[in-house]
């Protein structure tokens, strides 16, 4: 099969970009080990409380180490659930100090949901059966809106929560 | 090259599909106005109707049934110009056409009564009605009964014509409905299989992330099933309408062959940020998914080539010169030409998706809503439009009038403009964060929702001027079908230059190129198979409640 000479120049340009495009991602991938939420534990939908990271006294904002911290939270048709503050109302927001390193950590009792942390790189989907887990470095001030980014109902809209960095 | 002349009862067949076409595109479209205003925030819709029911509607009507229709109709007139048809065959057209019509009945039955808010995508554990499921799988099955009529029509003429090669056109279409039917074989299974018992109550409950896999296996090759109507029209019809030849029947068919292999291993970078799935296999089909550059390198190549070699026969010899005489005059030209600009943009915002990392910054935002309004609302239904304006009048013994070409030049205009305000604010709303998918919601109020709601007004503006290039396509469609004066309109179908080079036979070895697309899905999808059924968490039982159903 004949190829125009301008041809052959524009796939070699064209496939060698390509060729150069996934040696960075791939290098990013494995050898910096930036992947995409992936994390692989299974849980009963039905009884995330057999997971010690969901019991109710568990879940919201942990610091384990100095700067270091972990949210559990568990999502629901249309909620999230961050635990509870001393007072014994419903948690709505994280704080944490600018600079932290933070575990999100999330599963599903019931359908699909999504979990962003808008304005951050903290993006995964929240599937029942699965635990997704994502770790992020809070660089930057504000208050971030968190929403559910899949379809999960006629009330997907009302599921929020905030993420404050201090 | 023969071309058949149709007769008055395959038009029929293959004007029916155009007719749910254009009546799924004011359908669909209004529900897409009412969902721009409704996250606008001025509006509230009458009646207690829900949301979700409209972008149900808007997705399914446009995303499923258009595209189906118009390129089952389109592929079915493609194969009798180019290959011919048997009565036995417009017979069983008329099958693929009321079952595919009867799913799509059912399907819409469910969700206009609020029975089915489950969005295009029915991921699980939301339950939709039984017959939800039914009604698709129903458009599945009569979408294949037009792929082995498709099939059939082509195995006659190669009986007839031994020794020569396929028309380019026939094999295109083939290539199109071999990619549909392996495709969709994962998307019934799921549904037939998996969905429809559960949803009955048969069985307890499904497993997720096999259904969302299986969904997204079929996902992708839907985009390109979508694609490649628009490309036969690049390649083989567009160089006629501007007065030109085939550029090279043999790259067409090889860039049809790559994109048959490279469409279906490929589903996982729709589920990047998902759980359960082994990053390194993400990584692989993310590799895999890049491939398509090729293809669609060549297809550029070729287009842009076929207009300057067009150009300079005519004799503009300036450097420019062939692009400024393009007929821009002739909506059968611009609206396919609008429609490839937007893929430049299109197909940018694709390699972001589609990347490992970065998809994680726009991963169901409602940049990904703005991606495929340039690539299946703008690239893709500018190109059937373009392809509408002759079609329609060729099949009803009409002409495509002056005044009627310049109404589509205008719609081609509108669309244009009211797309680029869309999308763009679209593009810049998710790159904020902004979500798809979601009703009108001030969150917990601050800045950042602020400035979402912000985009969403004009996003209410784009989707008001679309509106309204709706209505005048569908005007249009009506003066076409119904009222423009009779006389005959072209088919236009380019030919080779008389001394083009002979198309290699190794193009039309179907067992070769089949062969490998799959081993190309065993090779991307086996192993990652493997890991999620053996590593699947107890079952979900269905939902019903978080979609309003009782």
């Amino acid at each position: 099969m004949h190829l125009h000479k301008y041809e052959k120049v524009w796939l070699v340009f064209g496939l060698g970009s390509l060729a150069l495009f996934l040696i960075i991602i791939g290098f990013a991938a494995f050898w910096k080990g930036t992947h995409p939420q992936s994390h692989i534990e299974t849980i009963d939908p039905q009884n995330v409380e057999a997971n010690e990271a969901f019991q109710p006294e568990n879940l919201g904002l942990t610091e384990v180490a100095e700067g270091k911290y972990v949210v559990n939270m568990v999502a629901s048709a249309f909620n999230y659930d961050f635990g509870k503050e001393e007072d014994g109302s419903a948690t709505k927001t994280i704080r944490v100090p600018k600079g932290s390193t933070v575990l999100f950590q999330i599963t599903s009792k019931d359908v699909v949901h999504g979990f962003q942390v808008a304005g951050t790189n903290v993006n995964m989907m929240v599937e029942p059966g699965h635990i997704s887990r994502f770790e992020a470095v809070m660089k930057n001030n504000g208050e971030f809106t968190v929403v559910c980014n899949e379809y999960c109902g006629i009330g997907h809209h009302l599921m929020f929560g905030t993420v404050e960095v201090y | 090259m023969e071309l058949f002349n149709f007769s008055k009862k395959e038009s029929r067949l293959y004007m029916s599909f155009m007719y749910v076409t254009f009546v799924s595109l004011l359908v669909g479209g209004l529900m897409g106005l009412l969902q721009t205003l409704v996250r606008s925030g001025k509006y509230t819709l009458p009646f207690n109707i829900d949301y979700y029911t409209i972008l149900t509607t808007h997705g399914v009507v446009l995303g499923l049934v258009l595209t189906t229709f118009f390129i089952i109709g389109f592929q079915f007139s493609l194969m009798g110009k180019t290959v011919g048809i048997s009565d036995k065959q417009i017979m069983w057209g008329w099958v693929s056409f009321w079952v595919m019509l009867v799913g799509t009945v059912l399907a819409a039955w469910m969700i206009l009564t609020g029975e089915a808010s489950v969005l295009y995508t029915f991921y699980t554990p939301l339950r939709a009605h039984p017959i939800f499921y039914i009604g698709l799988a129903l458009v599945i099955i009569g979408s294949w009964i037009a792929a082995i009529v498709n099939f059939r029509q082509l195995y006659v003429w190669k009986k007839a014509h031994k020794g020569e090669k396929s028309p380019l056109l026939a094999f295109m279409v083939t290539i199109n409905m071999v990619m549909w039917v392996v495709a969709s074989l994962g998307v019934a299974y799921s549904v037939v299989v998996l969905i429809l018992p559960w949803s009955l109550g048969y069985v307890a409950t499904v497993n997720v992330l096999l259904t969302r896999t299986l969904f997204w296996y079929f996902g992708h090759p839907l985009v390109y099933f979508w694609l490649l109507p628009a490309y036969m029209a690049w390649y083989a019809i567009i160089p006629k309408i501007i007065g030109g030849k085939l550029f090279s029947d043999s790259l067409a068919r090889l860039s049809f062959i790559l994109l048959l292999m490279f469409s279906i291993p490929v589903g996982f970078h729709h589920q990047l940020t998902e759980p359960g799935i082994d990053p390194t296999w993400k990584f692989i089909q993310v590799v895999l998914t890049f491939m398509v550059v090729i293809p669609t390198l060549m297809t550029a190549f070729s287009i842009f080539a076929t207009f300057e070699t067009t150009g300079r026969n005519k004799g503009y010899k300036s450097l420019f010169g062939w692009f400024r005489h393009l007929p821009w005059k002739d909506v059968r030209f611009l609206a396919p030409f609008i429609g490839m600009v937007a893929f430049i943009p299109g197909g940018a915002g694709g390699i972001i998706n589609a990347s490992h990392q970065v998809n994680a910054l726009v991963h169901n935002t409602i940049w990904v809503t703005g991606h495929f309004h340039l690539t299946i609302a703008t690239t893709v239904i500018l190109t059937y439009f373009g392809i509408a304006y002759w079609l329609i009048p060729h099949l009803t013994g009409r002409r495509l009038t002056p005044k009627l070409n310049k109404l589509g030049i205008i719609q081609t205009i509108i669309w244009t403009v009211g797309m680029t305000i869309m999308s763009t604010s679209m593009h810049i709303q998710g790159l904020l964060g902004g979500p798809r998918r979601s009703n009108f919601s001030e969150y917990a109020g601050g800045d950042q929702v602020a400035t979402w709601i912000s985009y969403q007004i004009s996003q209410a503006v784009g989707g008001t001027i679309l509106f309204v290039g709706i209505v005048l396509m569908v005007y249009i469609f009506i003066q076409l079908a119904f009222f423009a004066p009779r006389g005959y309109e072209e088919y236009p179908v380019a030919e080779e230059d008389m001394d083009a080079e002979k198309t290699p036979k190794i193009l039309e070895n179907w067992y070769l190129w089949i062969g490998i697309t799959i081993a190309l899905i065993l090779f991307a999808y086996t192993i990652p198979m493997i890991d999620i059924i053996k590593h699947s968490p107890p079952g979900s039982i269905p939902f019903d409640w978080p979609i309003g159903r009782s």
